[in-house]
């Protein structure tokens, strides 16, 4: 048996949970992450004592030994955690995946807490934040993740013709679907193009509506092997195929030192997930993909195969990221508009999608795309019922 | 303003800067120049590596122009420009860097709309240091 027909719709999304987001919330993010989790395990019918595989994002602060204590698991044979910030999200999950498949463990939880809102904005601690390669780019002012971001944006304008429009295209679909859902931090703030275009830069060609949102919350996921899921209270959204991606010579989110920056760690993970799935970009209803910046998105539209190398602007055109468009994208609302959790709310959507039970409901979803941040080592799940 | 803060790799880029000279990490056995400098050179597996002087002339890859929240000696100058510089020589490796005026000059000495994606620009140092850029052709 070839090793990755092991993963393949061997396990399943069987609870999901998350606790309010705010721009502040007063428990600390401990309390949020137990609370989370125990959302995850109540929505799937499964006791606290019979989990036994944990995984998080290395950026993550409450440890599995927090959360086990706290929360009376079982003993634990399986704990995972991913590195590169937003990069791991998908990760956590294909790393249970893996562990439930091949027998580590029975029952995974993956989650993410963290305060992002209320706390400090990582990029103002100069000590931590000055480790290599950051003495090749903080110096000179090159200091938060839009700027670098904006230094790739700028240039695929450059090579390509993307436009502000096409990022507007973006920043607007997850605010029209943010605007469907309660839960979403801009709910009850439509977006237009006057406001987009007027608003301030935050690091040119990137304004204020181009960047994620700031939040406090916390979410979590519960993953068995799919036997088992038969049995659980909620439709099973299977894991149909996982992967992370490392390019060579790839250097995180300042890819300038190889032959082509804008090949990006999508490209990597892209060519392992479709080769192992049943599935084409063509049959993707729904998409989460990583917004921590909306120039993100035509990037990872290229790396993920839907459209080509350049397209990816123009892809957003005639609505194609709407409900009703050639891909729906990120329709909590994502990290623009719903909340920045590290893009573990990509995935929970993702799974509400495929139970039917998202506010933005795609008519018939049945497989869908989860992608964790591009521009650094990264991670993606494609996702079916 | 922010210093670099040097790794054992990084060490010799900063002393050569600190005299006025660029350089990049080159292996010593099959002359392939890589950035950001590492122990082991990835195309041979070399160890060996010099460092090679480069004429400091570079072509803009891309650049941005960073706005407020930012750091205060930073917000102080915003919006300044951060290019990236394809370097003649050695065209996959692109240094992140300011385009002045003249060595030393503030962040913001040239007006933004003289920023072109392919205008060549040479490199200055500070007197601190630290490497920038300026237009070929003012």
């Amino acid at each position: 048996m070839a090793p990755m027909a092991v993963l393949k719709d061997a396990t399943a999304i069987v609870g999901i949970g998350q606790t309010p987001f705010a721009k502040q919330l007063p428990e600390t993010e401990r309390a949020l992450a137990c609370r989370a989790i125990l959302a995850a395990l109540d929505d799937a019918g499964i006791a606290p004592d019979e989990v036994d595989a944990l995984a998080s994002y290395t950026m993550e602060e409450t440890d599995e030994v927090e959360v086990a204590k706290a929360l009376g698991l079982g003993g634990l044979t399986f704990f995972s955690k991913v590195g590169y910030g937003g990069g791991g999200s998908c990760a956590t999950v294909a790393h249970l995946a893996a562990a439930i498949a091949s027998g580590q463990a029975t029952v995974g939880v993956a989650w993410r807490s963290r305060k992002r809102g209320s706390g400090p904005r990582p990029w103002k601690n100069t000590t931590v934040q000055l480790p290599t390669p950051a003495q090749w780019t903080r110096p000179f002012g090159l200091l938060r993740p839009a700027d670098e971001i904006a230094m790739l944006t700028r240039r695929h304008m450059h090579e390509y013709g993307t436009t502000r429009d096409h990022l507007f295209n973006v920043a607007l679909a997850c605010r029209n679907r943010a605007n469907q859902n309660p839960a979403a931090i801009m709910y009850d703030r439509p977006l237009t193009r006057e406001m987009y275009m007027t608003s301030r830069w935050i690091s040119e060609p990137l304004c204020l509506f181009d960047n994620c949102l700031e939040t406090d919350g916390a979410l979590a996921c519960v993953l068995v092997s799919a036997e088992r899921a038969r049995d659980c209270r909620r439709t099973p959204v299977y894991v149909h195929s996982a992967a992370q991606g490392l390019p060579a010579q790839h250097h995180g989110m300042v890819n300038y030192w190889n032959d082509d920056p804008l090949t990006g760690p999508a490209w990597t993970a892209a060519r392992h997930l479709w080769k192992h799935a049943d599935l084409t970009p063509d049959d993707i209803d729904v998409a989460q993909i990583y917004d921590a910046f909306t120039a993100l998105i035509p990037l990872s539209l290229e790396g993920y195969g839907f459209c080509a190398r350049g397209e990816g602007g123009a892809f957003t055109e005639g609505g194609a990221l709407e409900i009703g468009g050639r891909l729906p994208l990120n329709t909590s609302g994502g990290g623009l508009s719903e909340a920045y959790v590290h893009g573990f709310n990509l995935i929970t959507e993702g799974v509400r999608q495929l139970r039917g039970t998202s506010t933005a409901q795609v008519p018939g979803a049945a497989a869908c795309l989860v992608t964790a941040g591009e521009g650094v080592p990264t991670s993606a799940l494609l996702l079916r019922n | 303003m922010l210093t670099p803060v040097v790794d054992a790799d990084g060490t010799p880029f900063w002393e050569y800067a600190a005299r006025g000279e660029l350089r990049v990490q080159t292996c010593a056995d099959c002359g392939e120049p890589r950035f950001p400098p590492r122990p082991c050179c990835p195309h041979c597996r070399s160890f060996d590596h010099e460092w090679r002087p480069l004429s400091g002339r570079g072509r803009i890859w891309s650049y941005v122009l960073p706005h407020p929240p930012l750091l205060p000696d930073y917000a102080e100058q915003a919006p300044y420009n951060v290019i990236l510089v394809e370097l003649a020589d050695a065209p996959r490796i692109r240094l992140v860097g300011n385009l002045v005026s003249e060595a030393g000059a503030r962040l913001d000495s040239v007006p933004a709309d003289r920023i072109r994606i392919g205008a060549r620009v040479q490199a200055v140092f500070t007197p601190e240091g630290l490497p920038q850029w300026v237009l070929e052709r003012p």
